[in-house]
């Protein structure tokens, strides 16, 4: 298992780098500049800019530039937030990114397993049809409606919570974005939880089970919801990574200082240093996920050996 | 073989458990900052978040409000946007108008540092010097060789036309006389620089904490993306007439947000609400809905290089075709005016404006005539006039092109809408890449100079349509050198007029300024600059 382990995160390291090469070069692909806005710059002084962010070095060299940056930590300041570095954007974003996001997933996850389970044991009863219903109108309604909803009932009718904001992080600014962003995924999980328990119920080695005399309860929740989590757990890795480095929409309407802004942000501003920075926060996110996805697989399934 | 259900209540309870577990630890280990406003504390949604903190490096009106409650330069706005003395208490000109004397007041830093003369010239030099590679420096070229040091040619600093004569005496000589200097100094590419902490920390200089101003307020912390916090600043020379304690200013870009905010009593004041909201506001917040004119001009743009755009009667022709009515009336409804000219109205001194003079004529009318003029230009049924109208991405520009689009189709002319970002739209219009575009304009500066410069032979890229008309560029050099404000006006009033009977571009609105302002608020004063200092407002109970 660590030998398995070890090869994983080498593995990882050329496909980090194939992933950072093409995002560089792609990125410069797209017409314009970070400097260009309005106004013209006086030539001299966009000649100016352009030199002190070494941006008027053959592209090969700024790349290399980059990547010796990189490896010492540096990614390079940002040219449009010119008081910060890409490493303090990130690095005061990402926590909060990932707060809403890891509870949204977590509360996705539990509240999600549980009712495609319920679902699924009352298959084609009312309460099946019920949740099902729910599901298929959380996946269908679009988060910038859900979201300024919610904000108008709970924010400024009712006035329980705040209608946007941060606050450093207290409770009551996690509330709504937490909602906001759980609720596509309580129905994903839900919906696929019910698809694959269905189908475990009704396999060979559950049949087998209770025929032995377990307790219903042993038999769904050790027995069949091990193997019905696969799928979810496949689902799971990549809508995490998703989710955890913020969602545009749901940080703009809530206000709330995450990363996720900075994927549509930075590369509008062209500001490439940020993309880039970006790129490779989701990059490794999405690489260490899989890998964590791949190990529950060796864990849920006993078909699966790691060798 | 009957299956029987599980205890569904423990399963479930099981799962509640769990979540209740998670939410718990979730949110427990939030570290709250309080909600709760603190009494006299004004909460702005302001529209954009700011790229620095550093006057010489931001350029939008957002940053402009920050940076504007830290800092103060010789002349600063008042409650209701005439410039009044700022840092410097008096000032005498020269006879020949090229010679400013300032003395400033006796003031300090944020830390206590005294003020002096010193900190304007190394503000001024910072700004020029190439290596800050400042957008906006070139707003300071009326000073002498200003230009020459921005762009490399003149590599001694010295040769700056601004010294201190002595720490409470600064003397500025201008290239030529500028009528419009004295409010020049008020825009942010004036402030002074605190000499003292950049000398001891570089760079590190804006950092909140760091930083220092010589206005009413100081920045105590920057949260990127979530707030700007400013609290009173007790070295401020007039701190006895500011009210307000703290300045809380929200980068709420998405403009519904800052709209819900503001009715769920979260924020104060929200600059720019979306204009969609009008009916709503004015129906329910109508004491709160500010709308002023402002220094604005949106407008189309011909490339007069290219043709047919070289031939005057095509583009008077399209220029006739535009119902403006329509456009500031059903499109944007948020009270836009409708433009016949360039200058926006009640910009500087300027006075009545000419305007182009088929103004009064009646649509109906106005589009036979413009049919006419495109059929002597040689367009028609059988010879539509095509072209592509370029405009950057945005709802408004979007609705707006397509029923100008629609109203030239009276006339058989077939225009194709293409939209690009705005990056990429300003880039291309910068290198003369389009045939017909949409552009605004923000004025930088009171004075209609800053619109009509625009049209200049020499203006470079940022006369987009390449106009060039001799009679225009002399009109306007002579305004430049005229230091008697009416003959001035009257100058530009004449060369706009030239203008206008070419058409370069096709005028559409004057912009407006939309705020959200509760009642609580005192103090404010709708004004066509749209400066709302802080230092000038108070909360009532």
């Amino acid at each position: 298992m660590i030998g398995y382990l070890v090869r994983r995160l080498m593995i990882s390291v050329p496909t980090l780098l194939i992933i950072i090469t093409v995002a560089f070069f792609m990125m410069r692909v797209a017409p314009g500049g970070p400097f260009d806005q309005e106004r013209a710059l006086p030539p001299e002084i966009e000649r100016n800019m352009l030199a002190a962010y070494n941006l008027d070095a053959p592209l090969v060299v700024q790349y290399w530039d980059y990547l010796k940056g990189v490896v010492q930590g540096d990614f390079g300041p940002s040219f449009k937030y010119q008081d910060f570095s890409v490493a303090e954007l990130l690095l005061s974003g990402f926590p909060a990114s990932l707060r809403v996001g890891g509870i949204a997933i977590a509360l996705a996850v539990v509240i999600g397993i549980t009712l495609g389970t319920i679902a699924a044991l009352r298959q084609n009863s009312g309460i099946d049809y019920a949740v099902m219903a729910t599901a298929m109108t959380g996946i269908t309604i679009p988060n910038f409606v859900m979201a300024p909803l919610l904000t108008l009932v709970l924010g400024v009718y009712l006035g329980w919570l705040p209608v946007a904001g941060w606050g450093g992080g207290a409770p009551q600014f996690l509330i709504l974005p937490v909602i906001a962003l759980a609720l596509p995924q309580i129905a994903y999980i839900a919906r696929l939880t019910r698809g694959s328990m269905i189908e475990n119920l009704n396999a060979n080695f559950v049949r087998t089970a209770r025929a032995k005399g377990l307790r219903e309860r042993i038999v769904v929740v050790r027995h069949a919801l091990k193997g019905a989590l696969l799928p979810v757990v496949s689902y799971l890795g990549p809508a995490t990574a998703q989710i955890m480095t913020g969602s545009v929409v749901i940080e703009t309407i809530f206000g709330i200082p995450g990363i996720g802004r900075y994927f549509v942000q930075a590369a509008l501003n062209r500001d490439y240093t940020l993309v880039m920075g970006t790129v490779i926060v989701y990059a490794v996110l999405i690489i260490l996920l899989n890998l964590v996805v791949d190990l529950l697989y060796g864990l849920l399934d006993p078909k699966v050996k790691q060798r | 073989m009957s299956r029987t259900l599980p205890a569904a209540g423990s399963l479930a309870r099981c799962r509640a458990l769990g979540v209740a577990v998670l939410l718990g630890v979730a949110l427990t280990s939030g570290v709250g900052a309080s909600s709760a406003a603190a009494q006299n504390v004004l909460r702005v949604a302001n529209s954009g978040e700011p790229d620095s903190l550093d006057p010489h490096q931001v350029s939008g009106n957002w940053e402009d409000r920050i940076v504007g409650d830290m800092f103060m330069g010789l002349t600063t706005e008042a409650a209701d946007g005439t410039v009044i003395p700022g840092a410097a208490e008096s000032w005498t000109i020269s006879d020949d108008g090229l010679t400013y004397t300032f003395t400033l007041r006796d003031h300090t830093w944020s830390d206590g540092t005294p003020v002096t003369a010193d900190d304007f010239v190394f503000g001024f030099r910072r700004i020029l010097d190439p290596a800050t590679a400042a957008e906006y420096a070139y707003l300071l070229y009326p000073i002498k060789n200003a230009e020459a040091i921005n762009n490399g040619s003149q590599t001694d600093p010295e040769a700056l036309g601004a010294r201190a004569v002595d720490p409470k005496t600064l003397e500025i000589t201008l290239e030529q006389p500028t009528s419009y200097f004295i409010e020049l100094l008020t825009h942010y590419t004036s402030f002074p620089i605190p000499k003292h902490k950049v000398e001891e920390l570089g760079d590190d200089w804006v950092k909140p904490g760091n930083i220092v101003g010589n206005g009413a307020y100081t920045v105590v912390e920057w949260v990127p993306n979530s707030q700007v916090r400013m609290a009173k600043n007790e070295n401020f020379w007039d701190a006895e007439n500011v009210a307000i304690d703290e300045v809380v200013y929200y980068p709420t870009e998405e403009r519904n947000t800052g709209t819900k905010q503001f009715r769920a009593g979260e924020v104060d004041v929200q600059y720019d609400f979306a204009s969609e909201q009008i009916d709503f506001l004015k129906e329910n917040l109508p004491e709160a809905t500010h709308i002023s004119p402002g220094l604005a001009a949106y407008y189309y743009v011909f490339n007069t290089k290219e043709p047919p755009f070289d031939d005057v009667r095509v583009r008077e022709a399209l220029a006739m075709a535009v119902e403006r009515d329509a456009i500031t009336d059903k499109i944007l409804r948020t009270g836009e005016i409708p433009a016949y000219n360039l200058v926006p109205p009640n910009t500087g001194t300027y006075g009545e404006p000419p305007q182009v003079e088929w103004a009064d004529v009646p649509y109906q009318e106005r589009v036979e005539q413009a049919k006419a003029l495109l059929a002597e230009a040689g367009f028609g049924p059988d010879n539509p006039l095509k072209f592509t109208l370029r405009y950057n991405t945005s709802e408004n520009h979007k609705k707006i092109a397509i029923a100008i689009a629609a109203m030239w189709k009276q006339l058989g002319v077939q225009a194709e809408l293409f939209n690009t970002e705005v990056k990429v739209h300003y880039n291309d219009l910068q290198s003369h890449d389009f045939q017909v575009a949409r552009a605004g304009w923000v004025a930088d500066y009171n004075d209609p100079e800053n619109f009509l410069t625009l049209l200049r032979t020499s203006t470079g890229p940022m006369n987009y349509g390449q106009y060039s008309n001799e009679e225009y560029d002399r009109l306007m050099a002579e305004s430049d050198a005229t230091t008697d404000e009416e003959a001035r006006n009257e100058l530009m009033r004449q060369a706009e007029a030239l203008m206008l009977t070419e058409l370069p571009l096709i005028p559409i609105y004057h912009y407006v300024d939309k705020n959200l302002v509760s009642p609580r608020v005192q103090g404010w004063v709708d004004n066509t600059k749209n400066k709302h200092w802080t230092r000038w407002l108070s909360l009532a109970e």
